[in-house]
């Protein structure tokens, strides 16, 4: 294969994505091996210390903040916990949405009816509006947290899914198979859920940086993750105050949350292209 | 002798809303109303008629992939279990239908081979290795090599992937086919192939086809017996031969007249005025009345029974000896 192919099939740009993605996912693994302190550490003498890139110490390479906690371990333990957050959360979302999908299409009538009045609801209210009803009726936990990520977007994935199974239901592929006699199982397993797998996969692309910034909103306002716990947007949060004097205490997270979510879209748009079978 | 499938005062109502909820009003939609037919095994049933006339709808009636709001369908002499019962799953097996658009019928993400042997892995027949045996020999038979097995519908033809879906619905070794309009995706050239591959299939494993169509010289090809539908009706009923040589209903000559031919004939087009009616408007009387050159006031008040003629077909028509 020559070079320009290569490039054709893998655009630069998305080979850059992809390397700051698996970075971001080594890092989270590794998170424990990787930072050079624990991320609670206080060092009182070494307080908002700049970065290496400010004339800093190499002690603190991405410098200090106000209690002296290293920046650059904090950051691995927030790329960990944002990035386990975004990911069950778009699963769940994913999920989720996808039975909701199947099950409107396969019942039809109220059943469909009511879901669509959810999907619908779910659409009309501003999230973050219900996320702060959540969080404070219910107290805040990280298991709520995560599932409430996942309650995010879901009305998309039910769309999709409804939409694509009532077509194939109706003339295509699904109808001639359960023609033949196959379970519903069968069909929605073997025959809907790969064909629409691809839509659902670029979708994934698009909620995942989204449940990524409102994660960091919510946190930013105090009510997703909770210190001592650390995340990319806590880190912006509790490091506004200090924006002027240490700004690097809430650049570094902002150019992680920037950086991710804009590789994920680009990889997202890349595979779009690259799942529909007709196109290779 | 039972015919192999049995067909009585078949109907499929809709109820529909005419307006805007909570405007407009309740009406009902005849989709299908009062079909009877038989058809014997090996033999083929012809079913014509124009678009919305319920052609489509009886073939998922007969299929029961349709609940059927009146009258009956019998298949060996058995009725019809409601879909999704197990016994309904068995009969599929004995019964298969064969689709207009064999692209859409087909699942894209799978090679063909695979779909061709899915029949056998959903009624559990047969160990891996002779479900595989059996494909290739389906793909054979109907006319395809073995290294499209492993193909995917997009990389094969139109013709190729009919056959295909052909194939998938043989597997079971059914004794009905349903072809639900199985050429008129195709071009023309393909059309003769499956036609012809449709008849030695038939010739060779006893099939009974049921074929539904709106092309009058393909029906006239392949079938034994013709029925004409008009708004979910049957209007006229017989030989293909005689049914399209001399039509006794107005609305059989109208589509008769409409075949093209290649001769300079002398042959009177008959034009239909207007439309078909909306199905939820059925006129009273007979239901083409308004498009009839030949209707009278019987014609506005009474509806027609379908009756045998003095050769031995069947037309809905009151003036039919008289038009003839």
């Amino acid at each position: 294969m020559g070079v320009r192919r290569f490039f054709e099939a893998w655009p630069p740009l998305t080979l850059l994505a992809l390397a700051w993605i698996a970075t971001m996912v080594i890092v989270a693994v590794g998170a424990d091996l990787l930072a050079p302190y624990s991320f609670t550490a206080l060092d009182l003498r070494a307080r908002l210390s700049p970065p290496v890139f400010m004339d800093g110490k190499w002690a603190h390479p991405l410098g200090s903040d106000e209690l002296g906690r290293d920046v650059l371990s904090r950051l691995i333990m927030s790329i960990r916990l944002s990035l386990l957050i975004a990911f069950f959360g778009t699963l769940i979302a994913a999920a989720f949405g996808t039975a909701m999908g199947f099950v409107a299409a396969h019942f039809r009538g109220k059943v469909e009816a009511l879901i669509l009045m959810l999907i619908d609801f779910q659409a009309s209210v501003p999230f973050l509006i219900v996320a702060l009803a959540v969080l404070a009726f219910f107290g805040n936990s990280l298991v709520l947290f995560v599932m409430l990520m996942g309650l995010n977007s879901w009305e998309r994935y039910a769309r999709i899914a409804r939409g694509l199974t009532l077509s194939a239901n109706e003339q295509g592929y699904a109808a001639a198979v359960r023609q033949l006699g196959a379970s519903n199982l069968r069909v929605y397993g073997l025959h809907v859920l790969p064909n629409i797998a691809s839509t659902l996969i670029v979708s994934m692309t698009i909620t995942f940086p989204e449940t990524i910034l409102l994660e960091s909103g919510l946190s930013f306002l105090g009510l997703g993750v909770q210190p001592p716990l650390t995340s990319l947007g806590n880190m912006v949060g509790y490091g506004r105050e200090y924006l002027t004097r240490a700004p690097w205490i809430m650049l570094t997270p902002a150019a992680v949350i920037v950086l991710s979510t804009l590789s994920i879209s680009i990889v997202g748009d890349w595979l779009r292209d690259r799942l529909d079978p007709t196109l290779r | 002798m039972t015919a192999l499938l049995e067909v009585s005062n078949l109907s499929r109502v809709y109820e529909v809303r005419r307006g805007a909820w909570p405007f407009g009003r309740q009406a009902t939609l005849h989709a299908v109303d009062g079909v009877s037919f038989e058809l014997p095994a090996g033999r083929t049933l012809g079913l014509v008629g124009e678009s919305g006339c319920g052609k489509t709808t009886t073939a998922k009636l007969v299929l029961g992939l349709v609940p059927v709001t009146g009258g009956e369908v019998r298949i060996g002499g058995e009725s019809l279990p409601a879909a999704g019962t197990p016994s309904w799953r068995a009969l599929r097996r004995r019964m298969q239908m064969v689709y207009q658009d064999p692209l859409g019928a087909l699942d894209r993400r799978l090679s063909v081979g695979r779909q061709v042997m899915e029949p056998l892995a959903i009624h559990d027949i047969g160990k891996p290795a002779e479900r595989l045996d059996k494909a290739l020999a389906m793909l054979d038979a109907v006319g395809l090599a073995q290294h499209h097995f492993d193909r995917f519908p997009h990389e094969l033809s139109g013709g190729q992937r009919q056959r295909i879906v052909l194939a998938r619905a043989l597997m079971l070794d059914p004794q009905l086919l349903v072809c639900d309009e199985p050429i008129s995706a195709l071009d023309v050239s393909i059309q003769a192939q499956v036609v012809n591959l449709l008849l030695a299939l038939q010739q060779k494993l006893g099939l009974a086809y049921l074929f539904i169509s709106h092309d009058l010289r393909m029906v006239r090809q392949v079938s034994h017996e013709v029925a004409v539908m008009y708004l979910g009706r049957i209007v006229e009923q017989g030989d293909p031969d005689r049914l399209f040589a001399t039509p006794a209903h107005p609305y059989t000559q109208a589509l008769v007249s409409a075949i093209p031919t290649h001769a300079r004939a002398k042959r009177q087009r008959v034009v239909l005025p207007g439309e078909p009616p909306n199905p939820v408007d059925r006129p009273a009387g007979c239901a083409f009345h308004p498009r009839c050159r030949h209707a009278t006031t019987r014609c506005r008040v009474e509806a027609p029974a379908l009756r045998i003629l003095a050769d031995g077909r069947r037309a809905a028509c009151h003036n039919a000896e008289q038009i003839a």
